[in-house]
């Protein structure tokens, strides 16, 4: 496993995950697993069903606490102990299901439940500030290098490509640091694909860190800097993605460490 | 990998983004994608009138059109309610009987404890108000649905009322101010005040917009499209004042709809809680998750509803002198329902305008009026609404697939 320091990335990892474990009754789902992503960087997190990984995801997304473990945010301690505290640290998921409102455009979905407008009144007399809004819309969207012909429209009429940046935009318009992305592409034809890899390599040139969580190793290989594999709720295998072939991937997959792939070839 | 732009926040590649956000084009858009909903009713109104017109000349004369406005106020202003809780995606069953006990309330109070009419209308509205938290906090607290509440809401309150309204059945209510809304004018000289201010409000409006376009650096519309749209409000407003002037006047409970539809209209579409219920309809899991305070909107919306009913259980008492254990029964809850949904509002959620009820409740009037006109008995004015509610929603699902289709 000497690999695995090799790869890491110098400095300071935004976000830190160390030792964490977690049951679900007598399953043990995660078992004293490292996790790190660094600032400017995309990691992916892979593994098969029932790896852990989204146990992983829902523990830096809120949603699960670990039975053991400790997380450092930017060099600090942290707990997040619910959605909205991730939220807080800068921490945006954006889910499979997108979480968008349909009937309403894309500047509305991107400021949804943060809407400008003078604070002082209740919010049934405070209006909408919509230009300054779709000001903003706007340049963050362009900041992302996405171009929709208009953000007045109703989100339902965008493709599912679009439909993804909405859901991305809304986590850099909120000054997230960590964007998780729960399988991305998994409804995706293969133009609409491509754009959700252009809007991932964006992300990390503005600075971001991207996790992402994909069963597709062909969207894994396209833009992740490392390849994190789980399995059986054990960190297996780190990867920089530059250096690694598909193989060696899958057999960390399938049967555990990049020993046991050697052992097949 | 083309379009590796650097952090710098002020490059904004004009070149590539068109985006066409003058009203005119906003408009466009809207009716091309289908999402400018009024069209279809708008037409559908028109051609009601041009078909009882050619079958009995009296139907768009001064006289009966304010007729027509008059036995509209009570269906509007409940269907005004309906869309309210349509939007959430919920329905309200109760608002009929909720309108006949508020009715009730104000005949007791008027007749029997001899209060004056401002005072009794108010506690009539908190009446309202007080029945929608009731209903509203057992719907969004304890997670019964909807339907059912409100269905035992409707049972419960047509009980109170019969007991309110005693053996009699009926009290007659002549306090004078109570009347006024359904049987005073505005003068001609106060009802083209009112067309000028109504004028003054849409330029302001449109200007105020056009200069946060440009303060937001967004492209201002052009001074062409506030011209077409402050022509069409002008000749608009002045069309309906000559009409009502032609006959008695604008009565006044035309003015107060007019200033619920424009608060509500406003409160929908521009303030932050109208948007919050705009996302709770049309995906509830995301309102809640991006922070919006679901129940509490939803609440408020129960309470709007009902107090919309309890003003149409006043307007109801003007309009008839008295409140009998008929009002608020009857088929009144189905027409308002029908006039939202003929109006364009989704029975789902997230889809809908609050004008939208008062251009239904015309359209089911004038069918009635029309065919009342005609000699028509109520039993074809039943058939004849029931089948345009039907055609209505037939339309827009098939306008709804072919967008979907396209």
């Amino acid at each position: 496993m000497s690999m695995q320091d090799s790869v890491l990335p110098q400095g300071q990892p935004r976000l830190a995950l160390r030792g964490m474990s977690k049951r679900f009754g007598a399953i043990v789902a995660l078992d004293h697993v490292d996790f790190e992503v660094y600032p400017g960087e995309v990691v992916a997190l892979v593994g098969d069903n029932g790896a852990g990984k989204s146990t992983l995801a829902k523990i830096i997304a809120g949603v699960y606490h670990a039975d053991s473990g400790t997380i450092a945010f930017e060099g600090r301690d942290v707990a997040i102990p619910s959605p909205e505290a991730a939220n807080a640290l800068g921490i945006a998921t954006v889910y499979q299901d997108l979480a968008l409102c349909d009937n309403l455009d894309v500047v509305a979905n991107l400021f949804l439940g943060r809407e400008q407008g003078p604070r002082r009144l209740p919010i049934a007399l405070r209006w909408t500030q919509e230009d300054e809004m779709e000001r903003r819309a706007r340049e963050v969207l362009s900041s992302l290098s996405v171009h929709l012909s208009s953000l007045r429209r109703p989100v339902k009429q965008l493709s599912g490509g679009q439909r993804q940046s909405v859901a991305v935009g809304r986590a850099v318009l909120w000054g997230s640091k960590v964007v998780l992305l729960d399988e991305p592409t998994a409804a995706l034809g293969v133009e609409q694909t491509a754009m959700v890899h252009r809007l991932i390599l964006q992300l990390r040139e503005l600075g971001l860190s991207v996790v992402l969580i994909s069963h597709n190793l062909t969207d894994v290989f396209k833009v992740a800097d490392r390849i994190i594999v789980l399995r059986l709720g054990r960190r297996v295998g780190t990867f920089t993605t530059s250096q690694t072939t598909t193989d060696q991937v899958v057999a960390a997959i399938t049967t555990g460490g990049t020993e046991a792939a050697e052992g097949i070839l | 990998m083309r379009n590796l732009l650097p952090k710098v926040e002020d490059s904004v590649p004009h070149e590539v983004v068109s985006y066409p956000q003058s009203l005119w084009d906003t408009l466009l858009n809207r009716v091309r994608s289908g999402e400018w909903e009024p069209w279809p009713v708008v037409i559908g109104l028109i051609f009601t009138w041009l078909l009882f017109q050619s079958l009995n000349g009296n139907f768009l004369t001064p006289r009966n059109l304010s007729n027509l406005v008059l036995q509209t106020g009570v269906v509007g202003t409940l269907g005004i309610g309906v869309v309210l809780v349509l939007l959430l995606g919920e329905i309200d069953l109760s608002l009929g009987a909720v309108c006949g006990v508020c009715a009730s309330v104000l005949g007791v109070l008027i007749t029997a404890l001899h209060w004056p009419g401002i005072p009794a209308m108010l506690v009539t509205l908190l009446i309202g108000i007080l029945i929608g938290l009731l209903q509203g906090a057992v719907t969004v607290y304890i997670g019964v649905p909807s339907f059912i509440v409100t269905l035992g809401g409707f049972l419960a309150w047509q009980g109170v009322q019969l007991i309110l309204l005693g053996d009699a059945g009926e009290l007659i209510v002549l306090d004078p101010i109570v009347k006024s809304f359904a049987s005073s004018y505005l003068t001609v000289f106060a009802s083209i005040v009112l067309g000028i201010f109504i004028v003054a409000i849409v330029l302001v409006s449109l200007l105020a917009r056009r200069r946060s376009r440009r303060r937001a650096g967004l492209e201002p519309f052009p001074i062409s499209a506030i011209i077409v749209w402050l022509a069409v409000v002008i000749i608009g407003t002045g069309v309906v004042i000559a009409l009502f002037d032609a006959y008695f006047g604008i009565p006044y409970m035309v003015v107060l709809l007019l200033v619920v539809v424009a608060l509500l209209t406003w409160m929908t579409n521009r303030s932050v809680f109208g948007r919050h219920v705009y996302a709770i309809g049309g995906n509830a899991e995301a309102a809640r998750r991006a922070g919006i305070h679901v129940k509490t909107v939803r609440l408020a919306i129960f309470a709007l509803a009902s107090t919309l009913a309890a003003l149409g259980g006043v307007l109801s008492v003007s309009r008839e002198f008295a409140v009998s254990t008929g009002t608020g029964g009857g088929t009144l809850l189905l027409e308002s329902i029908a006039a939202a949904v003929i109006g364009g509002t989704s029975l789902f959620g997230g889809r809908g305008q609050i004008s939208q009820a008062l251009l239904g409740a015309l359209v089911i009037g004038s069918i009635e009026n029309g065919l009342y006109l005609l000699g028509q008995p109520a039993s074809t004015q039943n058939i004849a609404t029931g089948i345009i509610l039907v055609i209505a929603v037939s339309v827009d699902a098939l306008s709804r697939r072919r967008q979907q289709t396209s």
